[in-house]
């Protein structure tokens, strides 16, 4: 019964939340704590912080965790795939449709509205991190570095990720 | 099978890589997606973030359930959602199990200081390429401008700024046909 009522909740929290895993603090702190009492609000903030420093969608870490937190192994299988398949509906539909009507002049100019637009998205996710993430003058030369050798010289982003966290060790 | 269980794989080693939410896929998503696997043009990617960002949920899901349905329809979109998610689970499964206060050690914190603004770097790249692939100029560059100031600096819903671009470009090539007639 838990089990089913921690697909539902996590079915919910993976529909309604628009804008990505940030997004969904709010619906979980509504569905875990509220609605159901699963967890405290000290152990969501807890989830919270390893969600961001760990590898992975924050969506999927935070499900994971919380699941496992509610039940176990069997809780944490559950959240996670019920966290994902509302996704995995909607986006596999959009992209049938996508396909039927993809000679349609509707979507074309759609597409030609939106491209520039998600240009000015990631300008503002750039701005946003920015602000929170970079703390000194150390923060700066890393994410400039960073930008240079991924941006410019187009060295593979997996081995700067890996050269960052070294650099972590070295300078802090 | 054998394409299936490399899809699994790419998505994986993207998904253990990704530190910092979906954004910060992006360049670890276009490189391997783009440029070493050609999965994708730059135009079909681009389109791709749009896409994942005007869906619910998560932005990296998303982008990666499109990507493997495009490459092999259901099956491809299975194999690529499973292993972007994979790393995450175990990670975070170990972490709930073994070693919940992980964060005060002295040397992961140092790493994660390293890495924050990494971060801002790696979307900052991500951005950059975004702009030359686009191949926007002049007059065009006024629509990410003002992307920018409504969502980055008086925080509006960028679903309705997405939406709005979208009906701004049917109305405007629609007058604009009317116009050629």
């Amino acid at each position: 019964m838990v089990l089913l009522n921690l697909f539902l909740s996590y079915f919910k929290i993976g529909l309604f939340s628009f804008g990505g895993g940030l997004a969904m603090i709010p619906f979980i702190q509504e569905e875990l704590i509220e609605s159901h009492g699963w967890i405290t609000s000290g152990e969501f903030v807890d989830m919270l912080a390893i969600s961001q420093v760990t590898p992975g969608p924050i969506a999927i870490n935070a499900a994971t965790f919380l699941g496992y937190n509610i039940n176990g192994v069997l809780g944490s299988v559950v959240s996670t795939m019920s966290v994902i398949l509302p996704s995995f509906i909607i986006i596999t539909t959009i992209a049938h449709f996508l396909e039927k009507f993809k000679n349609s002049k509707y979507v074309d100019w759609i597409f030609r509205g939106i491209r520039p637009t998600v240009l000015g998205l990631v300008a503002s996710a750039l701005y946003s991190v920015g602000r929170e993430s970079i703390s000194d003058f150390k923060g700066v030369i890393i994410a400039i570095t960073m930008f240079y050798l991924v941006g410019i010289k187009k060295i593979n982003p997996i081995m700067c990720i890996i050269g960052a966290g070294i650099t972590g060790i070295l300078l802090y | 099978m054998k394409e299936l269980f490399k899809y699994f794989m790419t998505f994986f080693k993207i998904g253990f890589f990704t530190i910092g939410g979906g954004y910060a896929m992006i360049p670890i998503l276009e490189k391997e997606v783009v440029d070493n696997n050609k999965w994708l043009t730059q135009e079909e990617f681009v389109d791709t973030i749009a896409i994942a960002q005007s869906a619910p949920g998560a932005l990296a899901i998303n982008a990666c359930i499109f990507i493997g349905n495009k490459i092999k329809k259901i099956s491809g979109a299975i194999a690529c959602a499973l292993g972007v998610a994979m790393p995450s689970f175990l990670i975070i499964l170990t972490i709930a199990k073994f070693v919940y206060g992980f964060r005060d050690n002295i040397i992961v914190s140092k790493v994660f200081e390293g890495l924050t603004p990494a971060v801002v770097g790696l979307i900052g790249a991500s951005l950059y390429s975004l702009v030359k692939s686009s191949g926007a100029k002049g007059k065009l560059f006024i629509v990410p401008v003002l992307a920018f100031i409504a969502i980055g600096i008086f925080n509006i819903n960028p679903i309705f700024i997405l939406l709005v671009a979208a009906i701004g470009s049917i109305l405007l090539h629609k007058y604009s046909e009317k116009e050629e007639y």
